[in-house]
């Protein structure tokens, strides 16, 4: 049984047979995408096994820590393969995303052997690192006695594996060549435009291509539909408000949040541009946000757009993906458009999150736990996500060039593989890598929230933040 | 069997120490209270962010002195304080109101007087969370109730202006059954005499209620507004669920500072420094109270 369909992915796994060939083939023969993705999964274990001794640690168990999230369930799914593969045990721990850092911080801050891998963003490593909880990766990327051949490294995205290494110096440019690699990409966000093509067009309008045309396009379509507001972004009193929309047009812009003279860090949003800016974010908000845009996270930006609530979000569009399906009720009614907020800017510059995965410095066998990480990291893993899971967005080029995956997107998503190939060459992390990223950001959240609630003027609000963030940046000693 | 059970008793824990080994859980309680306690006063006396180890270093009360010129220290401890005080004062009042309507002792005001705990079992994230929900602006029931009434753009915890009253409109749901219940406690407990003899004279209600029933209830007016001052002042779950301290600093209190700059900046040192005054404190506020509770108890004493 499949045994033809077998020869057809052996084929391709060999390098005999392009992707077009063997879909085209594996049409032929009958086989639904589905089974293709699995069958090719079990093929890909297979010659996995057959170029690297996988079974070197076999009998030892590792454990993760894990943040509720599809990611965590496409592993889940495909863990069985892994154990097959090593004869390693994987146990772990799940918690939702509200405790979850909180978690993880507890458990690397009291030097806690009980987990060896745990899921982490990239800003986080920022603390991570210089703190010596994590290991840098290179050690083991480079090792080919540790990393299997067809681990394909530079096979990540360059703007995503970059964002993912830092040399620990405050301000240092991530991915520069003295750069440790903090976590390894496992799957990443882009932030562009997610819209409701129904309102857009009942109002008659266009998407909008840039921020001054977003605020016309937010406050127009709210207008024409009843119990709609324009624009979903989000709010909170969190680092998370800035990172997304928010710095993804600041960055395009040429604006920058802090600027690095000679390793002397000072605020930089309170330049006339950069208070330009903010006041055209802040009249977004204020005209056609959400009312209750303050308590706004991620969370609410995605179910106020899947609910029919929001006209359009400017935020990850991961978050637009899966609002686009199962019991919203907007399920198939959203588009997506890569954004560029500066009208002469050539393309979008998508401030990205990348959730990664990285060792413990305390786990009791790093090595059995690489094994782990360049699986579930790995171009098999990530096609299997992406074709058979929701593991969206790939972080490796090669799962983007999968026809299946391409096929699977612009079948159920509009416009989202050409979003994400318009935006991906420009999308990297576009804050200063230093110890004080949450603190920060936090306050910059909380300044935008006054602002909008017209507590204190745009100029009046970025000159008090910027000369706060300065006395922050000398009292740590980064000034 | 006696002579052979009673050595083997003897053997298990001797009699001197017994009082030793009888003391040893509240010992070790107080271990591990105090461990924590004195590092928290070494932590706050350095310069410690995990973030920068390398930066790590006695800065012997620097931490401290720095608050007095910090505007974010003086907002969180005004914001503190204005939470703490208005929850208390709202709760106190209402409390005493429904504890003086349910004094009597009948099936239904005790009946009653059960089903208004129900609030007290809900814990106070989930309170704050149902709120959160409550006030949506598309589907809550309060942010629609706020519209029949006319204030359509009502904002709740998304507002500067109204999410002080928020906050404290879900303390005080869920903490005024507490209030309620130790004051009705304390009411149903005072002796009779004092006021069948006010009736005897014709002494107003309201007099009877200035004169004799508040004094006599002062120490449990006490020790109820003691135990919600204490928790009040250390409030982080309502805030925290329902606005993150925001919008802006607006809700920015002793816990939910400490807590960001502990878990998000890994600023161990200025985390723990203002704990530890939030502790001073409520170390004055409960000195306070105990000491005017004793005054009352003595004066009660002296006049029986």
């Amino acid at each position: 049984m499949y045994d033809k369909e077998k020869d057809a992915i052996g084929a391709f796994l060999r390098g005999e047979m392009d992707r077009r060939a063997l879909i085209r083939r594996l049409g032929a023969l009958g086989v639904t995408a589905g089974a293709a993705g699995t069958l090719y999964n079990m093929m890909a274990t297979n010659a996995q096994a057959a170029d690297f001794d996988w079974k070197k640690h076999s009998g030892k168990g590792i454990k993760l820590l894990l943040n509720k999230h599809p990611y965590t369930d496409a592993m889940i799914a495909n863990l069985d393969n892994f154990k097959q593969l090593t004869g390693m045990d994987v146990t772990y721990d799940i918690f939702p995303e509200d405790v979850y850092f909180d978690k993880v911080t507890a458990a690397l801050s009291s030097g806690s052997t009980e987990y060896d891998a745990f899921m982490t963003g990239a800003y986080m490593t920022w603390t991570y690192g210089p703190a010596g909880w994590i290991v840098d990766h290179n050690e083991w990327i480079n090792d080919p006695s540790k990393t299997n051949p067809n681990y394909n490294w530079d096979d990540m995205l360059p703007g995503v594996r970059k964002s993912c290494a830092w040399n620990g110096v405050p301000g240092g440019e991530l991915g520069s060549d003295d750069a440790k690699q903090w976590c390894i990409p496992w799957g990443y966000e882009q932030n562009n435009l997610t819209y409701n093509a129904a309102m857009l067009e009942k109002a008659g309008l266009d998407v909008p291509t840039n921020l001054d045309q977003m605020l016309e396009v937010a406050a127009a379509v709210q207008a024409a539909n009843d119990g709609v507001y324009g624009v979903g972004v989000r709010g909170s009193r969190s680092w998370a408000t800035i990172h997304p929309g928010f710095l993804s047009a600041y960055a395009n812009f040429g604006e920058a949040d802090l600027t690095n003279d000679g390793g002397s860090l000072s605020a930089a949003m309170n330049t006339a541009s950069s208070k330009e800016f903010h006041a055209k974010w802040v009249k977004m908000i204020q005209d056609s946000g959400a009312s209750d845009w303050s308590s706004h996270t991620w969370y609410q930006v995605g179910t106020d757009l899947g609910a029919g609530k929001s006209a359009m979000i400017f935020d990850a569009d991961i978050l637009g993906y899966f609002m686009n399906g199962g019991e919203n009720a907007m399920a198939g009614q959203l588009a997506y458009a890569p954004f560029a907020a500066n009208p002469e800017a050539s393309a979008p510059t998508p401030n990205i999150w990348i959730w990664s995965l990285a060792m413990s410095k305390f786990s009791k066998d790093l090595d059995a736990t690489w094994y782990f990480m360049q699986w579930a990291s790995g171009p098999e893993h990530g096609l299997f996500g992406a074709t058979q899971m929701d593991f969206v967005n790939p972080v490796r080029q090669s799962v983007w060039n999968s026809d299946i995956f391409r096929e699977r997107l612009n079948k159920s998503y509009p416009g989202y593989v050409e979003m994400h190939d318009v935006s991906a060459p420009g999308a990297s992390i576009k804050f200063t890598a230093q110890p004080l990223f949450f603190d920060l950001t936090t306050e910059w959240a909380a300044t935008l929230q006054q602002m909008v609630a017209n507590e204190v003027p745009v100029d009046e609000g970025l000159d008090q933040l910027a000369e706060s963030m300065n006395s922050q940046l000398a009292d740590a000693g980064l000034r | 069997m006696t002579d052979t059970a009673m050595p083997q008793r003897r053997a298990l824990i001797s009699p001197k120490m017994l009082p030793y080994v009888l003391s040893l859980p509240a010992l070790l309680v107080c271990i591990g209270i105090l461990i924590p306690f004195v590092t928290a006063i070494y932590y706050s006396l350095q310069k410690y962010r995990m973030s920068q180890p390398w930066n790590r270093g006695m800065n012997w009360g620097e931490n401290y002195l720095q608050f007095l010129s910090d505007p974010d220290f003086w907002n969180t401890l005004k914001v503190s304080l204005v939470y703490a005080g208005s929850t208390v004062v709202l709760e106190l009042l209402l409390g005493l109101a429904i504890a003086l309507l349910l004094r009597k002792r009948t099936p239904v005001n005790n009946f009653i007087s059960i089903m208004l705990l129900m609030p007290l079992m809900t814990a106070p994230a989930l309170a704050a969370l149902m709120f959160k929900l409550m006030t949506n602006p598309n589907f809550g029931i309060l942010s629609y109730f706020m519209q029949v009434l006319g204030f359509s753009d009502f904002r709740w915890g998304s507002s500067p202006d109204t999410a002080l009253f928020t906050v404290v409109l879900v303390d005080v749901w869920v903490y005024t059954p507490f209030m309620m219940i130790l004051l009705l406690a304390g009411l149903r407990s005072l002796p009779t005499q004092p006021f069948e003899a006010a009736a005897l004279d014709g002494v107003p209600r309201l007099e009877q209620f200035w004169r004799i029933t508040l004094p006599m209830l002062m120490p449990y007016i006490l020790t109820a507004a003691l135990f919600r001052l204490l928790d009040s002042i250390q409030q982080f779950d309502i805030i925290y669920a329902m606005t993150q301290g925001g919008p802006g600093d607006t809700l920015m209190v002793f816990q939910v500072e400490a807590y960001l700059n502990f878990f998000q900046s890994t600023n161990v040192g200025r985390s723990t420094a203002l704990l530890l005054i939030l502790w001073a404190i409520t170390y004055v506020l409960s000195n306070i109270f105990v000491k005017n509770w004793l005054r009352l108890r003595e004066r009660a004493r002296g006049g029986a």
